[in-house]
């Protein structure tokens, strides 16, 4: 642990940057994913999640096939989060009935297109193992600005147009009534999620990053009753939860997604079980006759 | 001035299924109507078709002489079905809140005198003290009357109440009935409701929805066919003989 401190606080280093990735990314596990546990889409994020990989890809293939040195994995996996954020909410707006089979077809062909994109890419060292449990201990100061300015911009827009969120996300067809453009909204809310879902990818990878998004806002959702507190908690829980699991991970030579994740699940469960344990005691607390 | 609802020769179905044939139906401003009929004789329907939620397949629909996507904004409505998500975090507050999101102004933050105003509306269905409350945590009723102060707080001219005492006890429902006495000189109302008692006190004027709409005087039906509507409303085919004619032929199959 002593070895992990003194990393963090040397500038440039890997665990530095990590860490610090890390504690950006958490500001949006915690505002987005609490809009995206409370609206109930948890899984039109992890179809979302999944198809980054086609990005990602098609990235790594343009790079080989054309020598497109600029299309980076993480502009791939932007480009390819916001369409199938478009897909999924244009169906999930107009088509209702078919919206889940339209989200688990966007999440299998995401992949299917990603993993044959990555086949014929003869470049690509076949380290996809990192695309899919991700590989924070990789990250560069370059991915840091891109996940910095992301992370800025998501959440600003969630918090100037906090309002009119939670409106479409509490009683849609009341904030239709007054005029909201609920579709718009919608759509938005799928935007910012895909944008912060590339940011996790990065962090935990496709498989894992969705777990990120869900554990710190449910915990949140969990302990407190306002949508804005649970978003505080949340990113404060991530925040705790991803350096200790870096730290972890670091020390005992583990993958770190999996530890922040295993981190996060354990701090869920403690604030479930906080409450449960509060609610036992009020209902068993002696009542006068 | 206009009526504030207006349906000329409207018509909707659900599928092949005539929900509402042929409805035509005037509610002037300032009156106050209640509508009666049996479970799945359209009420809900009419009421989403005049709040622009539901679209006719035919004929034509005004609000206080706006298309009814946004003429709805001079409606308060009081949906019958709690049928948002039981556990969303948040508090009676901003559930009322809500009412005036259409006159946020750009930087997305409620003014005080908005707040104030909301505070005004909770004292007016008696739930002062209850602003900060989760409003998860409330009763069906309490959840109920958070509902009708938020369709207060925006300000309509016109309020449609959708069996707003339906899971109310006696004293909640004498309070909402002095409420909607000291309303009904201020805003239009239109009340739907199973609640006999509760039409008697209100009004004269009876909308009666069936697929086709009748509108009558509570004083030309007597208390006895009245009732008959109602107990008509589990045996549907004795609703053809009495007050309001059913429609006659059955839903067409192609």
């Amino acid at each position: 642990m002593n070895e992990f401190f003194k990393e963090v606080f040397t500038p440039g280093s890997i665990v530095q940057l990590a860490t610090l990735a890390s504690l950006i990314a958490s500001v949006n596990f915690g505002v987005v994913g609490t809009y995206v546990v409370a609206r109930r889409i948890t899984y039109i994020a992890a179809a979302i999640a999944h198809s980054v990989l086609a990005g990602i890809g098609f990235a790594v293939f343009a790079r080989a096939h054309f020598g497109w040195d600029w299309c980076v994995p993480v502009l791939g996996a932007i480009v390819a989060a916001v369409i199938s954020a478009v897909v999924i909410g244009y169906v999930s707006l107009y088509l209702r009935e078919r919206e889940d089979t339209i989200i688990s077809v966007v999440w299998a062909v995401g992949m299917s297109a990603g993993l044959l994109f990555l086949y014929y890419s003869p470049g690509f060292n076949g380290n996809l193992e990192s695309f899919l449990v991700g590989s924070i201990l990789y990250i560069a100061p370059a991915d840091l600005w891109i996940m910095g300015g992301l992370g800025i911009v998501v959440v600003l827009l969630c918090l100037f147009f906090y309002n009119p969120l939670m409106a479409v996300c509490f009683d849609e067809e009341f904030a239709r009534l007054r005029g909201v453009n609920v579709p718009l909204y919608f759509m938005l809310l799928l935007i910012l999620t895909s944008l912060s879902v590339v940011l996790l990818v990065q962090l935990a990878g496709i498989v894992l990053a969705i777990a990120l998004i869900v554990l710190p806002a449910a915990a949140g959702l969990h302990a407190t009753s306002k949508l804005w507190h649970a978003m505080c908690l949340a990113t404060v829980l991530a925040m705790i939860q991803s350096t200790l699991g870096i730290a972890w991970s670091y020390s005992v030579e583990i993958p770190a997604g999996p530890a922040i994740i295993l981190l996060s699940a354990a701090s869920y469960l403690a604030v479930f079980g906080w409450k449960w344990w509060q609610s036992h005691l009020a209902a068993s607390a002696p009542r006068q006759p | 001035m206009g009526a504030a609802l207006d349906f000329r020769k409207a018509n909707f179905r659900y599928r092949e299924v005539p929900v509402l044939v042929d409805v035509s139906l005037r509610v002037e401003e300032g009156e106050c109507v209640a509508m009666i009929g049996p479970n799945g004789g359209g009420k809900s329907t009419l009421l989403k078709l005049a709040l622009g939620l539901l679209k006719p397949e035919s004929g034509g629909i005004q609000v206080f002489d706006h298309a009814p996507h946004t003429g709805c904004r001079l409606i308060g409505y009081v949906p019958q079905h709690l049928h948002f998500d039981p556990k969303f975090p948040v508090t009676c507050m901003e559930v009322v809140l809500m009412g005036r999101l259409d006159r946020l102004p750009w930087w997305g933050r409620y003014s005080p005198e908005d707040r104030e105003a909301a505070h005004e509306s909770f004292r007016r269905v008696g739930l002062a003290g209850m602003e900060e409350r989760p409003f998860a945590s409330l009763s069906g009723g309490q959840k109920q009357r958070v509902l009708i102060a938020r369709a207060l707080f925006t300000d309509p001219r016109l309020l449609l109440l959708d069996e707003p005492t339906a899971n109310v006890d006696l004293t909640v429902e004498e309070r909402f009935v002095e409420l909607l006495e000291e309303l009904r000189a201020k805003v239009t109302i239109v009340l739907v409701t199973h609640d006999l008692g509760l039409v008697e006190r209100l009004t004269d004027q009876v909308i009666c929805v069936n697929r086709r709409v009748h509108r009558h005087r509570v004083s030309d039906l007597d208390g006895d066919t009245l009732r008959q509507i109602y107990s008509a409303e589990l045996r549907e085919q004795h609703f053809g003989s009495c007050a309001c004619p059913v429609d006659e032929e059955k839903a067409p199959r192609k």
